[in-house]
């Protein structure tokens, strides 16, 4: 073989596909019982919050004033509350809610978390001083105070006022972590190349730093779903988050608490289905952060 | 050291100051003491409304601005004001906080001595029955909100009272039951069995939460070169474990309990609320029902001030007890 038709080899020659990231840490989350058993019961979660309403002759606004407080049967399938509502119905469209403003929070508030942190940290002086000193007083700030005063504002369907407020007491340490990781990210050689070749800094953060923090954060937001869908649910339990006439899980909770002595179903079966959904996403939260970084869960292995 | 110190000090003073008088923006803006007298009947006139309204310094037509001048120069003088009622909040809030403080430490001390056992020894029998069982146990309870945790509690208490034990073990309200004349023994047996119940429910996930912390930082020591080096050196593996592994990660652990003793000071409000306890917790949320702006000024206050002693206590302790931060 004389030297060109090598050369030629080489460039014919295919390079070996680069595994991609998402299926190693796709593989890997599903490779674990954990992530395995979480995502199927939060998908089965899902599923019966927004497709098992189809299947019941009762909306949960309906009022079965024949069966009040009644104990579950084959009308009803989860019983009946003192105004005559159909549990299961009332479950699932409280549960349709939580899942909905614990996912939107998350989101929100990991959005945030990632944009001030690296802010802070990429553009350190005076920047920093602000954004970490905003993100200490909201520290300090009692959240439950604050969402607790404002709840009469949340009423009237304005539950994204709420999803707001929520995610605005959730981000900071995330935020934190973020900023510290930011400051030994702009040491590196591309960060410093794209700087020198004169890219934007907020350009550099959004296209250089945040991206290569994904893994911290995804397991993150995972994580901040279920601190979510908890917090909302002791407010709610208080009447200062989601408001009367809607329900999530916090609000049939407390209602649920009430009678749950004479009739059990009342409180049973909203209370294990938000456990269960909970203790889905912190698995599911478990699972991706061992796939992310493998080494971390394997290291004090002896 | 101290010049840090200082700074450090002096930027809390800072943080307590403008959180504290943000929260009494927000009340006093959100809240609506008038109200109050609305439902009354014979309905009081406006003006004996008015009149009381500002002497308690409540009355929204005064400038927001001047309300806020007379509670924080009231505050600089250690006086939080008067609740709607008339009566001094500084009295209420003060025995209020010894309710608080006794249910925080007893379920605080039960949950950190728990949690640490539990999750050191998780940690020595690492993928053992125990650890797979405790950790397990741990994910369960950390997916249980507090307030469905109380209920729980209280709904089994209830049940074992009626048909196991056939009389009132667990009380599940108040501190204390009123008008009790069983002399000295009696009085504590009964604040016992009062107890038991909210000392679970607040201990619960602070054993879940420390036995994940100790068993982590257990591995992390088991795994270290003077471990192996005190069991060469003839040390039997107990006496390794208990005088080398287990204080060096304790250190974390006793940050992080001085980090959570300053936040529970409130987060024990779900607590004392569902279990009756007239604690700092119960009465913001009571507050905030009763439009009672001084109140819950004073407890933002308090809350501010325990965060911020709790993370400086924190933040010292780990100096103290871990050498290389010291030098560092």
């Amino acid at each position: 073989m004389s030297l060109q038709e090598e050369e030629l080899a080489e460039e014919l020659r295919q390079p070996p596909r680069a595994p991609s990231r998402l299926r190693m840490v796709g593989g890997r989350f599903f490779g674990s019982t954990q992530g395995r058993i979480g995502f199927a019961v939060l998908a089965a979660m899902f599923l019966l919050a927004f497709v098992g309403p189809l299947f019941s002759p009762w909306t949960y606004t309906d009022k079965d004033f024949t069966a009040f407080l009644q104990p579950p049967s084959a009308e009803h399938w989860f019983g009946t509350l003192q105004t005559g509502a159909d549990v299961y119905a009332v479950t699932l469209r409280g549960m349709q809610k939580s899942l909905i403003v614990g996912l939107l929070a998350a989101l929100l508030s990991t959005a945030l978390a990632a944009t001030v942190g690296a802010f802070a940290g990429y553009f350190a002086g005076w920047t920093d001083r602000t954004l970490s000193w905003i993100t200490e007083l909201l520290l300090v700030l009692p959240a439950f105070l604050i969402l607790a005063i404002m709840s009469p504002l949340f009423g009237d369907g304005q539950w994204v006022l709420f999803v707001v407020m929520l995610a605005l007491f959730l981000w900071m340490v995330t935020s934190k972590i973020v900023r510290g990781m930011t400051i030994s990210l702009k040491q590196r050689e591309y960060i410093q190349a794209a700087r020198f070749m004169g890219v934007p800094p907020v350009k550099i953060i959004f296209r250089h730093v945040i991206p290569n923090l994904s893994s911290l954060l995804i397991v993150d937001a995972t994580l901040n779903v279920s601190a979510a869908i908890l917090t909302e649910t002791s407010l709610s339990y208080f009447g200062f988050g989601i408001q009367p006439p809607d329900v999530s899980f916090g609000t049939l909770i407390a209602d649920g608490a009430k009678t749950a002595v004479y009739a059990p179903w009342t409180f049973w079966f909203v209370a294990a289905l938000l456990v269960v959904t909970v203790l889905a996403v912190n698995l599911i939260g478990d699972a991706l952060r061992d796939a992310f970084d493998p080494s971390a869960a394997r290291k004090v292995r002896r | 050291m101290a010049g840090f110190l200082a700074r450090r000090l002096l930027n809390y003073l800072v943080l307590v100051a403008v959180a504290s008088s943000l929260a009494y923006m927000l009340a006093a803006g959100a809240l609506d003491p008038r109200s109050n007298y609305a439902d009354r009947t014979p309905k009081p006139p406006p003006a004996v409304v008015d009149a009381q309204l500002t002497a308690l310094n409540l009355n929204d037509k005064t400038p927001l601005i001047q309300r806020y001048a007379t509670w924080a120069a009231g505050v600089l003088h250690g006086d939080f004001g008067r609740t709607v009622t008339g009566t001094s909040v500084n009295e209420d809030l003060a025995r209020r906080a010894g309710v608080t403080f006794r249910l925080v430490l007893l379920g605080l001390i039960c949950g950190s001595l728990v949690g640490v056992l539990v999750g050191a020894y998780a940690a020595v029998k690492q993928y053992g029955l125990f650890d797979r069982l405790s950790t397990g146990m741990s994910f369960l309870v950390l997916a249980i909100p507090v307030v469905v945790l109380a209920t729980m509690l209280i709904l089994v208490g209830t049940w074992l009272n009626e048909n196991v034990f056939g009389a009132k073990v667990f009380l599940v309200s108040g501190e204390y039951s009123d008008g009790l004349d069983t002399g000295f023994w009696g009085g504590v047996l009964d604040r016992l069995q009062h107890l038991i119940l909210p000392t679970v429910s607040l201990s619960l996930g602070l054993i879940a939460t420390f036995s994940r912390y100790q068993r982590n930082m257990m591995l992390d020591v088991l795994g270290a070169d003077f471990i192996r080096t005190a069991v060469a050196k003839g040390l039997s593996r107990r006496r390794a474990l208990t005088r080398h592994a287990l204080r060096t990660a304790l250190i974390p652990v006793v940050t992080y309990f001085a980090f959570t003793f300053g936040t529970l000071l409130t987060g024990a409000t779900f607590t004392e609320k569902i279990f009756g306890w007239h604690g700092l917790g119960e009465q913001l949320i009571n507050s905030i029902f009763t439009n009672d702006v001084n109140t819950v000024a004073a407890i933002a206050f308090l809350a501010a001030i325990a965060v911020l002693a709790a993370s400086l206590a924190a933040d010292m302790l780990h100096a103290a007890l871990d050498p290389r931060v010291r030098t560092a």
